[in-house]
């Protein structure tokens, strides 16, 4: 599976949204739902997939699906 | 005192019995148990292995995947069952101000299943792995404020903890606000999922559930007889809709009846036994009659809390006696915990609600199991048979661990 797929497996399951809806320019809170809860336990979900750390400063640059998959192959993930 | 009058216009209900008033209601005059061996967990493990739990209950079908996902289960019963009342009351914000309408909903620990999940979760991996939905989905105030943003309701909010009287409490609460004005509308009632290991483990451990009849569910509950050996653990939601009685009839809505008086008390005695001869219990009684304007004489009905644990059932029945006297031989008392169980912090606004029913249409629900009263219980328990009565009176008695006490007066309207 690719690294877009498994990460909008992890972002449809955690904010209940529908797969189509997550494009790469979606927004994580003003296109797809999530509040500030939701964004913390999806900062979970990543490290737990990906066995990674994500600090908070790190979380809170990733506001778009798209910087999601792009900081993911920064820290050397490609699927 | 205020002048004004408080009834019931609205009921919603996921209980052992019934998804919905018109079935539970149903099953309470047949007598029909909805207590089976526990499913939800593996029974084995405890002494008790019996169990009032809510059936076809999918919360994400109900309440949508998102939202069913960050409540816990008592907060997602606490949600369909306020929905439902909400409905059946037929009210709407065209009728009325969100700011005129109040939420209390009591429930005896909250999102137990939650704490008990998220601590396990912790131990295994450490604290920075607790869900940041973890505090709002385990504190038992939760369902309270849910079920406001459901329904936007804006007025009086909060969530009572007394344990197995948390929704009568409630519901006096409830009465209360509308009396003195805070709100012309309430939604209340309590919600309960109590079967999880640290619950009914613990309740074990007090050895008040009953254990000896594990092989025979629907009997396990039975009040006031003398083979009862504890109560049966349940769980559910019971929601009620009180309104301002002029509002009522303003908007010609359906009354199911009257909530007259308020009464509640504390034994200051024992954390969990009662007081020797109910005399706290009693006292409540007495508070809510006299509330109510209602001599012991006009009373017909009790719909007692009856646990079916040896302490409650004596001395409920000593303190029916010493609040009624000598009328306390020709009343009806009935635990219709006999079928659905003890559902804890949700039990009261059921049995509130099934007391209700019973004045509305006139036919009293049974003790189902209740075969051969024990030592000390020598009222008349409504044994096996719902009975038809024309009653215009009736009490529901609801006790809590802590010692507390809540007898609500309901009069048919």
């Amino acid at each position: 599976m690719s690294l877009e797929n498994r990460i909008s497996e992890i972002i449809v399951s955690r904010l209940n949204v529908k797969p189509e809806e997550v494009t790469e320019s979606a927004n994580l809170k003003d296109d797809l739902g999530a509040d500030s809860l939701d964004m913390v336990d999806l900062m979970m979900d990543l490290e737990d997939t990906f066995d990674l750390k994500i600090s908070d400063e790190e979380g809170n640059t990733l506001q778009t699906v798209g910087s999601v998959v792009s900081f993911l192959k920064t820290k050397g993930i490609e699927a | 005192m205020s002048d004004k009058r408080v009834v019931i216009t609205g009921l919603g209900v996921f209980s052992p019995i019934g998804n919905d008033v018109k079935e539970v209601w149903g099953n309470a005059i047949a007598g029909k148990s909805g207590v089976t061996r526990l499913s939800k967990i593996d029974p084995e493990q405890f002494t008790s292995q019996v169990a009032g739990e809510v059936k076809n209950f999918d919360p994400a079908e109900i309440l949508g995947a998102k939202k069913a996902r960050r409540n816990d289960r008592y907060t997602q019963l606490a949600m369909a069952a306020a929905e439902q009342a909400w409905a059946d009351s037929g009210l709407s914000e065209a009728s009325i101000d969100p700011e005129r309408v109040g939420v209390i909903i009591g429930s005896g620990v909250g999102g137990m299943e939650t704490f008990e999940t998220q601590h396990a979760i912790a131990l295994d991996r450490g604290p920075r792995r607790i869900s940041s939905m973890f505090v709002p989905m385990m504190i038992s105030n939760m369902a309270a404020g849910q079920v406001a943003i459901d329904l936007n309701a804006k007025g009086p909010n909060f969530a009572t903890v007394t344990a197995c009287a948390s929704s009568s409490h409630a519901i006096a609460s409830s009465v209360d606000s509308i009396r003195l004005g805070r709100a012309e509308v309430m939604v209340t009632g309590g919600s309960e999922a109590p079967l999880t290991l640290m619950s009914i483990g613990g309740f074990c451990s007090m050895k008040a559930l009953c254990a000896t009849f594990n092989d025979e569910p629907e009997k396990a509950s039975r009040p006031f007889d003398k083979d009862r050996s504890g109560f049966v653990i349940a769980e559910g939601a019971c929601i009620l809709v009180l309104e301002e009685l002029e509002h009522a009839k303003a908007r010609g809505a359906t009354i199911f009846a009257e909530v007259a008086g308020v009464g509640m008390s504390c034994d200051a005695h024992h954390i969990t036994a009662p007081a020797p001869g109910g005399e706290g219990c009693a006292r409540a009684m007495r508070m809510a009659m006299k509330d109510a304007g209602m001599e012991p004489a006009d009373v017909n009905y009790i719909n007692a809390h009856g646990t079916s644990t040896n302490l409650n059932d004596i001395n409920e029945t000593a303190a029916i006696r010493a609040a009624l006297g000598d009328s306390a031989d020709s009343v009806m008392v009935s635990s219709t915990k006999s079928v659905h169980g003890h559902m804890l912090g949700a039990t009261g606004g059921m049995e509130i609600m099934l007391t209700a029913l019973a004045l509305k249409n006139g036919i009293v629900p049974p003790t189902a199991t209740h075969e051969n009263p024990g030592e000390g219980c020598d009222l008349d328990y409504v044994p096996g048979k719902a009975r038809e009565a024309d009653i215009q009176c009736a009490l529901s008695n609801s006790l809590g661990f802590g010692g507390h006490n809540v007898c609500i007066a309901l009069r048919k309207y």
